[in-house]
C-alpha cells in the first residue's frame, strides 16, 4: 500500500506548482492541472479503499496498518514527533469522502470561478487544503494530526478570505481563524497533558494494548477529575471549535463570505467534520476511560443541533441557511458519538451503534451537503444574489439544479430510501437507546431540519416569480455534472452496507432498521415538509404569519440569538479596553520609551563628548596634560 | 654665599617674570617679560659655568627670537590695546591643572633627586673642545645632529618664506591696507 | 671621581635649579591653555623650551661634569626653537591676513 504516499504528495506538489507558477499559467491550465491531480488522487483513494477493504480483514476484524511512519523531529531523548500514514476503516472512508468531494469541487469551480481574478491562486489553495485534510485523516500520531489541523485552518483562512478586497470577507476569515485557533489552544493543552502521561504521541501506542499506558493519567487528579478526563475534555474543546459546536460556532455562518465551492468543500463536507473525526479517532479512550466526557459531548451536540436548526428556520441568505444546517447536522454526528456506551456492535449489544451511525452520517452528509452548496452556487450564479427575496420560481429556468437540489433536500429531511434517511435513522435509534429524552430531542430537531430545508427549497424554486432583469439560465456542464454525480451517490448511498466496513471495534455489522423509530422519523419529516409546503409553496402571504406571531423569538433567531454580539461585547468592551489598551500603552510608552530613551541618552552623551573633537588645540593639550599627570600619579601610587 | 644670593635673585626674576608673562593683558608687556626671563636664564647658564651656552642664549634667544617676536607683534596688533581673554572657567581649570602638575612634579623632584653629587669642577669648557665635539664623528660627538639642524634651519627658512608669501595679488594688499587704516583710526580715537 | 659632598653650604643644590625650571615650565603650560592670542601662546611655548634648557644644563653640570651632552642638547634646543618660532610667526602672519586678528578661535574649525 505504499502508493498511499502519493495521495499526500500529489496535492502538495500541485499546491507548490500552481502557487509558484500561477502567474505564468493561464486560467485554463491551472484549473485543468489542479483537476487532473485531484483525479489522480481520487483514483488512488478508491484504489486504497478497494485494496484495504478486500485484504485487511484478520479474524473478521479490520486491522489498522501503517505503510509509513518516520521520525520527523526528535525532541529530547524520549520524545519524538513522527509523520506517517495510518490506514484504518475511518481514515480510508475519509479518504474516499474527501477526494470525491474535492474532485467535484474542482470540476465545479472550473465553471463557477470562471473569469475570476486569482483563479490560479484559488486552485493552489484548494490543493493545499486537500493535502492538509488528507494529512489530518491519515495521521499516525496526535501531533501530526495537530500539525495538519492547523494547516487546514490556514487553508480555510486563505480560502474564506479569497476575495480579499471585500472587508466582510477579510473579517470573516480572521474570525474563523481566530475562533478555531482559540479552540486549538485547548486542543494543544489536551495533547500535551495526554502525551505527558503516556510519554508518546502515537495512536496505536495509546489506544492499542490494554490501556495500562493510561493508568498514570487516570491516577493523577486535578480539581476533582482525573488528568485523562481533563485531557480528553480539552481535546474535545479543540474539536468543538473546528466543528462549530456551540458556543464556538460563530465563525461558520460568516465563513460563507468565501466562494461557494469553498463552502461546499471546507465548510460542509470535510474540514468541519475534522472535529467529529478526532473524537472518532480517540473513541477507544473516550469509551473505555472517560465516558463522562462522552456524555458531555452528547449534550453539547444535542443543544447545538436544535439551536442551529431554530436559527436556520428564519434566515434569508441561502448560504446562511445551509451553514446553520451544517452546524445542526454536525451536532447530530456528535450526539451519535456521545450516546455510545460501548465499542461493541452486535445484534445483541448495540452499544457501539452511535459510532457507526456517526461515521455513516458523516459520509452521507458530505455528499448531500456539498450537493446542496454546489446547487446553491448554481442558483447564486444564475440570479447574482444570495438572498431568498431575489429568487423564486426558478424551477423552470434551472432544471438540473432543481432536480438535484430536491434530491438533496429529501435526503437531509430523511425520506426513505435516500442515504440521509438511513444514517439519520441510525443516529436517532442510538439516541433513543441512550435516553428517551435525547431521542425525542433529536426527532424534534429532525423535524425542524425538514421544515427549514423545504422552506429553502420552495422559496428558491417555487413561489413568486423571479423578477430580476437578467433571465437566469442553467449553469454550464462543468457545474451540472458534479451535481448529477453527487445526486446519484445520494440516491444509492443508503444501500451501502456501511456497517460491514466501519465500526468501533472493527467487526462488521449489518445495518438493521428499527421499525418504530423509522416510522416516527418519516412521519415527523413528512409533517415538516407538509408545513413548509403549506406556507411557502405559493406566495408568501401565509409565511408572514410566522414572524408576526412570535416576533420576539423571530427577531432573536434572526440575529442568531445574539451570540455574535455577546462575543463582540466581550472582546471590544472588556478585553480591548481593560487588557489591550493598557498593554498598548505599556508597549508604546514603556518599551518604546525605553528604546527612545536609549537613543536620547546616546544623543546627549554624544553631544557632551562632541567637545572632545573641537579642533581647539589648547583643549587637546589640556586633556593630554591631564592624562599624563594621572598616569604619573597612578605609577607613583601603585 | 654670593652664589646663593645671585642664584636667588635670578630664580626670583625667572619665576615672577614667567608668571607675569603668561598673565599680562598686553602683548608687548608679555614679550618684555619673556625677554627678562630669557636673560635670567642665560645668567643661570653662566652660573653653571656654561659660557658658550650663555652666549648663545643671549645672542639667539634673547636677541634673534625676541626681535622676531616684537616684529610679529607690531605686524599684527595695535600697540596698547588689551587682548581678549578666555572664559573664566577655562582659565581656572587651566590654572588648577598647572598647579596640580607643579605640585606633583615638585614632590617627585624633591623626594627623588639625590642630593649627593660629585664635586663640581670649576673650569670652563674650552671652545676647542666644544668645536671638536660639535664637528666630530666619534662617540659623544655631534656632527650628525649638527648637519641635521642645519637642514632644519634651511627647511624653516624656506617654509617661512613660502607660508608668509603674499601671492593673492592686489586684493590682499588692499585688504591689509584697509585693515591697517582701520586699526590706526580706532587707536587714534582711543587716545 | 671626587669625593661626595653632602654638605650643600656654599653650593646650590640641584633641586633648586630643577625647581626653577619647573616653575617656568608650568607657567608656560598654563599660558598655553589659557591664552587666546596666538603670539601669547607662542611665548608660552618659548617658556617651556627654555625650562627644558635649564634642566639639561643643570643635570649635565651636576651629574656628569666631565661630559657635554646636556650642553649640546640645550644648544640644539635653542636652534630648534629658533626655527620653530620663525615658521610659527609666518603662520601667524597668514592667519592675520585671512582673519584680521590673531585669535586662536579662528583656526579651530576642522575640515569637513
Amino acid at each position: 500500500m505504499e502508493y498511499t504516499l502519493l495521495i499526500l504528495l500529489l496535492p502538495m506538489l500541485s499546491f507548490v506548482g500552481i502557487g509558484l507558477l500561477g502567474r505564468k499559467l493561464s486560467h485554463r491550465a491551472a484549473g485543468i492541472s489542479g483537476t487532473l491531480v485531484l483525479t489522480a488522487v481520487t483514483l488512488l483513494s478508491y484504489l486504497t479503499a478497494f485494496d484495504y477493504f478486500t485484504t485487511q480483514k484478520v479474524n473478521g476484524v479490520w486491522q489498522a496498518i501503517q505503510p509509513y511512519n518516520t521520525t520527523w523531529l526528535n525532541v529530547g531523548e524520549r520524545l519524538h514527533i513522527d509523520l506517517g500514514i495510518l490506514l484504518d476503516p475511518i481514515s480510508v472512508m475519509m479518504l474516499v469522502v474527501i477526494s470525491t468531494v474535492s474532485l467535484m469541487v474542482h470540476i465545479y469551480s472550473l465553471g463557477y470561478m470562471k473569469g475570476e481574478k486569482g483563479f490560479q491562486r484559488y486552485y493552489s489553495f484548494l490543493s493545499l487544503f486537500t493535502f492538509s485534510m488528507m494529512g489530518l485523516v491519515l495521521a499516525t500520531n496526535i501531533f501530526q494530526m495537530y500539525i495538519f489541523w492547523e494547516l487546514v485552518g490556514v487553508s480555510s483562512y486563505l480560502l474564506i478570505g479569497f476575495y480579499y478586497t471585500k472587508p466582510e470577507a477579510v473579517a470573516a476569515s480572521k474570525k474563523a481563524f481566530i475562533v478555531t485557533r482559540f479552540a486549538d489552544l485547548f486542543f494543544l493543552i489536551g495533547i500535551l497533558v495526554l502525551s505527558y502521561f503516556t510519554q508518546t504521541f502515537d495512536f496505536e501506542a495509546i489506544m492499542g494494548g490494554d490501556g495500562s499506558i493510561l493508568s498514570s493519567a487516570l491516577g493523577t487528579t486535578f480539581l476533582g477529575a482525573s488528568a485523562l478526563t481533563w485531557a480528553m475534555a480539552l481535546v474535545f474543546i479543540g474539536a468543538a471549535g473546528k466543528s462549530a459546536m456551540f458556543p464556538l460556532h460563530v465563525w461558520l455562518p460568516d465563513a460563507m463570505e468565501g466562494p461557494t465551492p469553498v463552502s461546499a468543500l471546507i465548510h460542509a463536507a470535510t474540514m468541519v467534520v475534522a472535529g467529529v473525526f478526532l473524537v472518532a479517532r480517540l473513541f477507544p479512550i473516550y469509551i473505555g476511560f472517560t465516558p463522562e466526557v462522552l456524555q458531555g459531548i452528547a449534550y453539547v451536540g444535542a443543544f447545538t443541533a436544535l439551536f442551529a436548526a431554530i436559527i436556520a428556520v428564519v434566515q434569508t441568505d441561502i448560504k446562511r441557511v445551509l451553514a446553520f444546517s451544517t452546524i445542526s447536522q454536525i451536532g447530530f454526528m456528535m450526539v451519535a458519538l456521545g450516546v455510545s456506551t460501548s465499542m461493541k456492535l452486535t445484534p445483541e449489544d448495540h452499544g457501539g451503534l452511535g459510532y457507526m451511525a456517526s461515521m455513516f452520517h458523516l459520509f452521507t452528509h458530505a455528499m448531500f451537503k456539498s450537493l446542496l452548496f454546489l446547487g446553491a452556487g448554481s442558483v447564486i450564479l444564475a440570479v447574482n444574489s444570495n438572498d431568498m427575496k431575489d429568487m423564486g420560481g426558478l424551477r423552470k429556468h434551472l432544471p438540473i439544479t432543481h432536480v438535484t437540489f430536491l434530491v438533496a433536500c429529501l435526503a437531509i429531511a430523511g425520506i426513505p430510501p435516500l442515504s440521509g434517511f438511513v444514517s439519520k435513522d441510525e443516529i436517532v435509534t442510538a439516541a433513543y437507546q441512550f435516553s428517551t429524552g435525547m431521542g425525542i430531542w433529536m426527532t424534534v430537531t429532525a423535524g425542524f431540519t425538514a421544515f427549514y430545508m423545504f422552506r429553502l427549497y420552495f422559496r428558491i424554486f417555487w413561489g413568486k416569480e423571479y423578477r430580476g432583469e437578467v433571465k437566469p439560465k442553467e449553469s454550464p456542464r462543468s457545474m451540472t455534472y458534479p451535481l448529477i454525480f453527487l445526486a446519484l451517490i445520494t440516491l444509492v448511498g443508503g444501500f451501502i452496507p456501511f456497517g460491514q466496513f466501519v465500526t468501533a471495534d472493527g467487526a462488521p455489522y449489518t445495518i438493521r432498521l428499527n421499525s418504530t423509530v423509522a416510522i416516527i422519523s418519516v412521519v415527523v419529516a413528512l409533517v415538516g415538509i407538509g408545513l413548509a409546503t403549506l406556507l411557502y409553496r405559493k406566495e408568501e402571504k401565509r409565511a408572514s404569519w410566522l414572524p408576526s406571531r412570535s416576533s420576539g423569538l423571530y427577531k432573536a433567531a434572526y440575529n442568531r440569538f445574539y451570540i455574535d454580539d455577546a462575543y463582540l461585547f466581550v472582546t471590544k468592551k472588556i478585553i480591548f479596553n481593560n487588557i489591550s489598551r493598557p498593554l498598548a500603552w505599556f508597549d508604546r510608552h514603556v518599551i518604546d520609551g525605553a528604546m527612545n530613551g536609549l537613543a536620547w541618552i546616546t544623543n546627549r552623551a554624544s553631544d557632551a563628548i562632541k567637545g572632545f573633537q573641537s579642533g581647539s588645540l589648547q583643549w587637546y593639550a589640556w586633556v593630554f596634560l591631564l592624562g599624563t599627570l594621572l598616569i604619573t600619579l597612578f605609577a607613583i601610587l601603585l | 654665599m654670593v652664589q646663593q644670593i645671585v642664584f636667588i635673585i635670578l630664580a626670583l626674576v625667572i619665576a615672577v617674570c614667567s608668571v607675569l608673562a603668561v598673565t599680562s593683558k598686553r602683548v608687548i608687556r608679555a614679550a618684555t617679560y619673556l625677554l627678562f626671563v630669557l636673560l635670567a636664564t642665560s645668567g643661570l647658564f653662566l652660573m653653571l659655568n656654561y659660557h658658550f651656552l650663555f652666549a648663545v642664549q643671549v645672542m639667539v634667544y634673547a636677541g634673534g627670537i625676541m626681535v622676531l617676536f616684537i616684529m610679529a607683534i607690531f605686524l599684527t596688533h595695535q600697540p596698547g590695546k588689551s587682548v581678549p581673554t578666555k572664559a573664566s572657567w577655562k582659565v581656572t581649570s587651566s590654572a588648577l591643572l598647572a598647579v596640580a602638575g607643579l605640585l606633583l612634579c615638585g614632590v617627585i623632584i624633591v623626594r627623588n633627586v639625590v642630593c649627593a653629587f660629585r664635586v663640581v669642577t670649576d673650569h670652563e669648557i674650552s671652545m676647542h673642545s666644544i668645536g671638536q665635539a660639535l664637528l666630530g664623528t666619534e662617540k659623544y660627538q655631534f656632527l650628525l645632529p649638527f648637519e641635521a639642524i642645519s637642514l632644519l634651519l634651511l627647511a624653516c627658512i624656506i617654509g617661512a618664506i613660502m607660508i608668509a608669501r603674499k601671492d593673492k595679488g592686489v586684493k590682499e594688499i588692499e585688504k591689509v591696507e584697509n585693515k591697517e587704516t582701520e586699526n590706526r583710526e580706532s587707536w587714534e580715537k582711543s587716545l | 671621581m671626587g669625593e661626595i659632598i653632602v654638605n650643600t653650604a656654599g653650593a646650590i643644590p640641584l633641586t633648586a635649579y630643577l625647581i626653577v625650571g619647573l616653575v617656568m615650565f608650568f607657567a608656560g603650560i598654563y599660558g598655553f591653555f589659557a591664552r587666546k592670542n596666538l603670539i601669547m601662546i607662542l611665548i608660552s611655548v618659548e617658556l617651556v623650551l627654555n625650562a627644558v634648557d635649564i634642566n639639561f644644563a643643570a643635570f649635565n653640570r651636576y651629574l656628569f661634569p666631565d661630559q657635554m651632552e646636556g650642553m649640546f642638547y640645550a644648544l640644539f634646543v635653542i636652534a630648534i626653537a629658533a626655527c620653530e618660532t620663525a615658521v610659527a610667526i609666518a603662520i601667524i602672519i597668514n592667519v592675520y591676513r585671512n582673519f584680521g586678528n590673531v585669535e586662536v578661535d579662528n583656526i579651530q574649525q576642522m575640515k569637513e
